[in-house]
């Protein structure tokens, strides 16, 4: 069996920023591994220990700069990765879901994996569909916002959705499949030094768009990013200010008159 | 005009509160260009739902009645049908575990763009503007679309809709074609049950990634004591192991509503603060003042927990 992982770099912000258009300025950015694709990266790993999978192909959409997340993925034990960049999309705002179906379903029908693992969303724009949105589009089943897999898959996977408020669905889904990682379904590793080190001899597959028959239109965004802001408190929030003794003296008072605090 | 088809969202024969924010999410799209709002049911005990969502604003409610529960293979095929049917511009959905189950195969099978977890809706009739956050809630983005689309609505952003509606109630025969359903849902389960019950607490000392190392858990565990507090979490505190899953408060935990809820290291995303957001009194202590925390705290303190916390449990030894 073979396994697509999803992996994207995703952009941090920093506590203090500012806003340049419709874009955080660069220089209070970040950029780190998704946390809900390490998760979909550290399952697929796990089937293939046990003997489940015989490959894991990572795929990311994203320039140069994001090799070192790649081989993170690749230190965890993934074989080998794709990655898409082209000139065209070096200048788009948002690659909104639909741009990402299209690129990601040209990589998933190449790869012709049987299982697809994403993470539910990704932590900087966190459109928490495209799993879903890749599946439909190539006839694959799905599920989404799974955070638990059975690991003997034969023609099914039984898995647990995480439904609101502490509730799990129990779902029998035909592969192949896409399923949606949730965080907390096992628990992702360390990259060890001798992880680090095999990573580097990992393939890394390059590809663009014409390379993967995908055309540019298909990839331009139908949503516009017209503006972007910080948002505007809702609470007076009273701010204490001072030491930590004197703050943390002020929260004591205010336990005390309300008393709940001895 | 701008028609609105909008899905309403229930479990285990319950309908959730969502499915009346949406009639007023959708009533407000459709009421900028005088359009109608269409309510889809789905799965259940569709008349009984139906007469439930049948409030103000509401112009007709459409029932498919095919299967007990909620199965996104039968959702997205009576949604396209239906959407075929009716040709509204928007097909609104709920940004619910499930609403994100089937919302992207709609889309995806009609050809549409999606929206997703929107906070903010307008239309004048082609172009739709959509309000959603970026970085866990650090920023706020417009988004603008052309023609029609599927957005889905983030839970408790917009009222619920009251009153009795006089919707016209119909059957939809939408054809399911069994062969392309793919899964199965076979049962449910609770699980966090245990020890503790977090929403019988009046005072919690929550904790988040702040506290960098399950080590450093005895710093909150202290302070809890020192007031005769229970101790709750944030999920990745969960997720890590570190505290059980009924000590974790949001959509996927618990929600709680003590008289203080003192967040630690907590950011307040969207879907912790779903779940402690009725708290009496909200503390926070981060060092990020423009955490989202800080918009539903009434009082912060903008400090590393290191200092904070330590000080604050030696004021009650
Ligand atoms: C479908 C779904 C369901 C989810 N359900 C839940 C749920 O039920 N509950 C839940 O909590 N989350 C849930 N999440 C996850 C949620 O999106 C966030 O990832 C999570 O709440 C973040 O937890 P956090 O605030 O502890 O961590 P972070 O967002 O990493 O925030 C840590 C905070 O600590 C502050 N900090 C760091 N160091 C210090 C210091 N030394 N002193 C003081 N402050 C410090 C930082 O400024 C930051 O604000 C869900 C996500 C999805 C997609």
């Amino acid at each position: 069996m073979k396994i697509l992982v999803t992996v994207k770099e995703v952009a941090t912000v920093e506590d203090e920023f500012e806003i340049e258009g419709t874009a955080i300025a660069e220089q209070y950015l970040g950029a780190d591994l998704n946390e809900w694709d390490d998760y979909a990266i550290e399952e697929a790993v796990q089937l293939q220990e046990e003997g489940v999978a015989d490959e894991v192909v990572t795929v990311t959409i994203g320039p140069e700069e994001c090799e070192q997340t790649i081989r993170q993925a690749l230190a965890k034990g993934a074989d080998r990765a794709v990655r898409v960049w082209d000139d065209s999309l070096e200048d788009v705002d948002l690659l909104d879901v639909g741009a990402k179906t299209e690129i990601l379903s040209a990589v998933v029908e190449e790869e012709d994996p049987d299982l697809v693992l994403t993470g539910v969303q990704s932590g900087d724009d966190s459109w928490g569909a495209t799993g879903v949105s890749v599946a439909e589009n190539l006839g694959y089943q799905w599920g989404a916002v799974v955070n638990h897999l059975e690991h003997d898959l034969e023609d099914a996977a039984s898995v647990r959705r995480e439904l609101e408020g502490g509730v799990e669905e129990l779902t029998e889904i035909e592969l192949p499949a896409v399923l949606t990682i949730q965080t907390g379904i096992n628990e992702p590793r360390y990259a060890s030094l001798r992880g680090i080190r095999q990573a580097q001899r990992k393939e890394l597959d390059v590809k663009a768009l014409a390379d993967l028959d995908v055309d540019e239109s298909a990839i331009e965004s139908e949503l516009e990013l017209s503006d972007m802001y910080e948002p505007e408190s809702e609470s007076d929030v009273t701010t204490w200010e001072g030491s930590a003794e004197e703050t943390a003296g002020e929260l004591a008072e205010l336990l005390r008159d309300k008393g709940v605090a001895p | 005009m701008t028609d609105v088809l909008a899905v309403t969202d229930h479990r285990r024969g319950e309908l959730r509160d969502v499915s009346y924010e949406i009639i007023t999410a959708g009533r407000q799209l459709a009421d900028e260009t005088g359009g109608d709002l269409h309510l889809a049911v789905v799965s259940g005990t569709v008349d009984d739902f139906a007469e439930k969502v049948n409030r103000e604003g509401v112009d007709a409610i459409h029932t498919v009645d095919y299967g007990e529960e909620f199965n996104h293979d039968v959702y997205t095929q009576a949604i396209t049908q239906l959407y075929d049917d009716l040709a509204p511009q928007y097909v609104l959905a709920p940004n619910s575990v499930n609403g994100l189950d089937y919302a992207p195969a709609v889309a995806t099978e009609l050809d549409l763009p999606i929206v997703t977890d929107t906070i903010g809706l307008e239309t004048d009739g082609d172009t739709l503007i959509a309000t959603r956050e970026m970085y866990g809630g650090k920023v706020e983005t417009t988004n603008e679309l052309e023609g029609p689309a599927v957005a889905t609505i983030r839970s408790a952003e917009w009222p619920q809709a009251e009153g009795t509606g006089d919707a016209s109630i119909e059957t939809f025969d939408a054809t399911i074609d069994e062969d392309a359903i793919g899964s199965t849902v076979n049962g449910f389960e609770e699980v966090g049950g245990g020890d503790v019950d977090i929403s019988e607490a009046d005072v919690l000392v929550s904790v988040g990634r702040g506290i960098e190392e399950e080590d450093n858990l005895p710093l909150i565990e202290e302070l809890a004591d020192a007031l005769g507090a229970t101790v709750s979490s944030s999920r990745p505190i969960v997720d890590n192991g570190w505290l059980p899953k009924n000590r974790q408060v949001g959509q996927s935990g618990k929600v709680v509503t003590p008289d203080v809820y003192i967040a630690i290291g907590i950011s307040g995303a969207v879907q912790h603060v779903a779940g402690m957001k009725g708290s009496d009194t909200i503390v926070a202590i981060n060092t990020d003042p423009n955490a989202p925390i800080m918009d539903i705290a009434d009082y912060a303190i903008v400090d590393d927990l290191f200092d904070v916390v330590p000080a604050l449990t030696e004021e009650f030894q």
